[in-house]
């Protein structure tokens, strides 16, 4: 479920608005966007792979909510993580393969 | 209320409803055969859907008739011999031809050591993300955050448009004529939060059904996700490299994810735990997998588990029809429903006709998609030019209301709840028994009452309730069809009739709101004689 919308780093562009398929951000005119309908999360992390900062952070339970802290996911470099591993940060296009056909023959 | 809200009115030749693979292929299509499209998804198209957050494979099978022959003799006796191979066929043929244009458009598909692409393999977020860019070059229009809420018809009874909401910001609802349109919004899922899947919420099915659209085979429809048990991750594939054992960490005896899913269920529903643990995969299975599904160990990181050296709690998260076979029913080649201007594609419609009655899982899915949104979209783009200048002038009604006007207002979250309580429990859907099945229906046909005397107020409640209209209305098709094959034959299992019909090799047909029926149809495909399959 998405925990962390960070201060910090948030730009305010409001794409997480925009790309999360089951509408759990608001905008708000003037500040950052707001989680207002968490329990919405379907925890699919695509806000995580769209956020061009790495500002957003999706626990991986599904259900259950669960406070995090930012200084300890950003130490973990947790934040971010998931965009890396697809090769949508800066610096790891085309470096990410799809290594499917070698694993998942038949 | 209704009055005062700002409204937006469109025209154009077809409206795709749904905008994951299937839909955006129908809209790219249509386009490209000189329609004017309109696109609206419910979420974003690009991340919506089942396939966007995920990734799957694709048949992908060469034009070698030997290959193909293999590829379609492979399914059948899974599919209890239900599947039709002209259809087959088709979407093998159709399937090759699009993934060239999906290499054309630029998809970074993996090289093998002889230099040789492999695109038998679709990373979730970059094809999505593509075919967001490519419908939009087309010039369709895209309107996100826009469910559609019911569909117009015409005097005569031809699908003309839809109305709908658009949810963004202050919200506003929508309304667009169209010659033609197609359903693509995918299966049903039951908000189970089966990866991608809670936008998947049978919002097709109800809409088209109101216009008198039939479905087949919805007894397929208790496909069940494997995953960690605190995750919405239910990614199967790697789970072929499991052991699955009790929390002592000794092995379950029968327990395995292809054969021995039935095991696993059994042992949850009884209360006790299963532990997965991927000790099967080898150093090279090890190494390639976090490249070949990056968000396989998402869970895992994130907890700070190791899934190939520690074992961790699993559960079986409900996928319904998404990754069941029925859907609404196809009556040609160019995916047409029974409702004249009304087409489906993808996960909305059935996919019997390639898979029969078990889940081709994600390869099968993602063909029947990128292949049944192709034909839908050449379809309604032709039906749309055949529709005459004077299409759009024509008087329309609204369908069917449930959950959308009456005098009490409706709880829809209580209501989606108690859906959820007939259609989760492994010995209600996944075991099946006519008792048991008739013990649910007599209270989905309450709650199907209660609907159609309710109505909610805000547009956000308007949707929740169609979400709910539409659940009810799945589950009520699914276990009807269910207690109509009396019989087990591929994922649909009857605990009293454990065994296979020979009589019974024929599609299961329903439809109906109030009243729901179901009827048996046989087609030339179910006289073809068995096929052994392929060494």
């Amino acid at each position: 479920m998405i925990e962390l919308v960070s201060e910090d780093r948030c730009t305010g562009c409001d794409l997480c608005v925009q790309v999360c398929p089951t509408h759990v951000f608001d905008a708000v005119p003037g500040g950052i966007p707001v989680i207002a309908r968490k329990h919405d999360c379907q925890t699919c992390f695509m806000c995580e792979a769209w956020c061009p900062v790495d500002a957003l952070y999706v626990a991986p339970f599904a259900e259950e909510e669960k406070a995090v802290d930012e200084a300890e996911l950003a130490g973990n470099a947790l934040l971010g993580s998931y965009r890396r591993t697809i090769g949508w940060a800066p610096g790891t296009r085309g470096t990410v393969v799809d290594h499917s056909f070698r694993v998942l023959r038949g | 209320m209704t009055s005062s809200r700002d409204s937006d009115s469109l025209q154009a030749d077809v409206l795709v409803i749904g905008g994951g693979p299937a839909g955006t292929w129908a809209a790219w299509q249509a386009a490209r055969d000189g329609a004017t499209v309109v696109l609206a998804d419910k979420g974003y198209v690009g991340t919506s859907g089942a396939t966007a957050p995920s990734g799957t494979g694709v048949w992908h099978v060469p034009p070698e008739p030997i290959a193909r022959e293999n590829a379609l003799a492979a399914r059948e006796a899974l599919g209890g011999h239900l599947a039709d191979r002209g259809w087959g066929h088709r979407v093998l043929e159709q399937t090759y031809a699009n993934l060239q244009r999906v290499a054309d458009w630029g998809y970074p598909f993996p090289v093998d050591e002889q230099g040789v692409q492999r695109r038998t393999s679709l990373q979730g977020p970059d094809y999505m993300k593509l075919m967001r860019r490519v419908v939009r070059q087309v010039g369709v229009k895209v309107l996100d955050h826009s469910p559609a809420l019911e569909l117009l018809t015409d005097a005569d009874g031809a699908v003309v448009g839809a109305c709908g909401l658009s949810r963004l910001g202050e919200a506003r609802d929508w309304t667009v004529r169209a010659k033609a349109v197609v359903i693509a919004t995918g299966g049903c899922a039951f908000l189970s939060k089966a990866l991608g899947c809670n936008v998947l919420t049978g919002d097709g099915y109800l809409m088209a059904a109101e216009t008198g659209a039939e479905f087949s085979g919805m007894e397929f429809s208790n496909a069940y996700g494997l995953g960690p048990a605190h995750s919405s991750v239910t990614k199967s594939a790697f789970y072929r490299w499991a052991t699955f054992r009790y929390a002592d960490g000794s092995v379950i005896d029968g327990a395995g994810s292809k054969h021995g899913r039935s095991v696993i269920a059994k042992h949850l529903q009884a209360g006790t735990p299963v532990y997965a643990l991927l000790d099967l995969a080898n150093e090279e299975e090890r190494r390639y997998a976090r490249g070949a599904q990056p968000n396989f160990f998402l869970p895992f990181d994130r907890i700070g588990l190791d899934p190939f050296t520690q074992q961790f709690p699993v559960t079986l998260r409900l996928e319904g029809t998404v990754r069941g076979t029925g859907g609404l029913r196809i009556v040609d080649e160019r995916c047409a429903t029974t409702v004249p201007g009304l087409f489906a594609a993808g996960d909305a419609a059935t996919r019997e006709l390639i898979c029969g009655a078990f889940t081709g899982g994600g390869s099968h899915n993602a063909a029947w998609a990128t292949s049944s949104g192709t034909w839908a979209g050449a379809g309604a783009a032709a039906h749309a030019k055949a529709g005459g200048a004077d299409a759009h002038a024509r008087p329309v009604r609204h369908e069917d209301r449930a959950g959308l006007e009456g005098s009490r207002v409706l709880d829809s979250t209580g209501l989606i709840e108690a859906v959820q309580r007939e259609v989760f429990p492994y010995d209600r859907n996944l075991f099946r028994d006519p008792a048991t099945l008739r013990d649910s229906l007599v209270r989905l046909d309450g709650y199907w009452e209660h609907l159609r005397g309710a109505a909610a107020g805000t547009p956000a409640a308007r949707l929740r309730a169609r979400e709910a209209a539409a659940m009810v209305a799945t589950a009520r098709w699914m276990y009807r069809s269910a207690l109509a094959r009396t019989e087990s034959r591929g994922m649909h299992k009857r605990t009293d009739r454990p065994a296979t019909d020979p009589s019974q090799r024929h599609h299961v047909l329903s439809g109906g709101l109030d009243a729901v029926w179901t009827r048996p149809h046989r087609t030339a495909a179910h006289d073809q004689p068995f096929i052994a399959e392929a060494a």
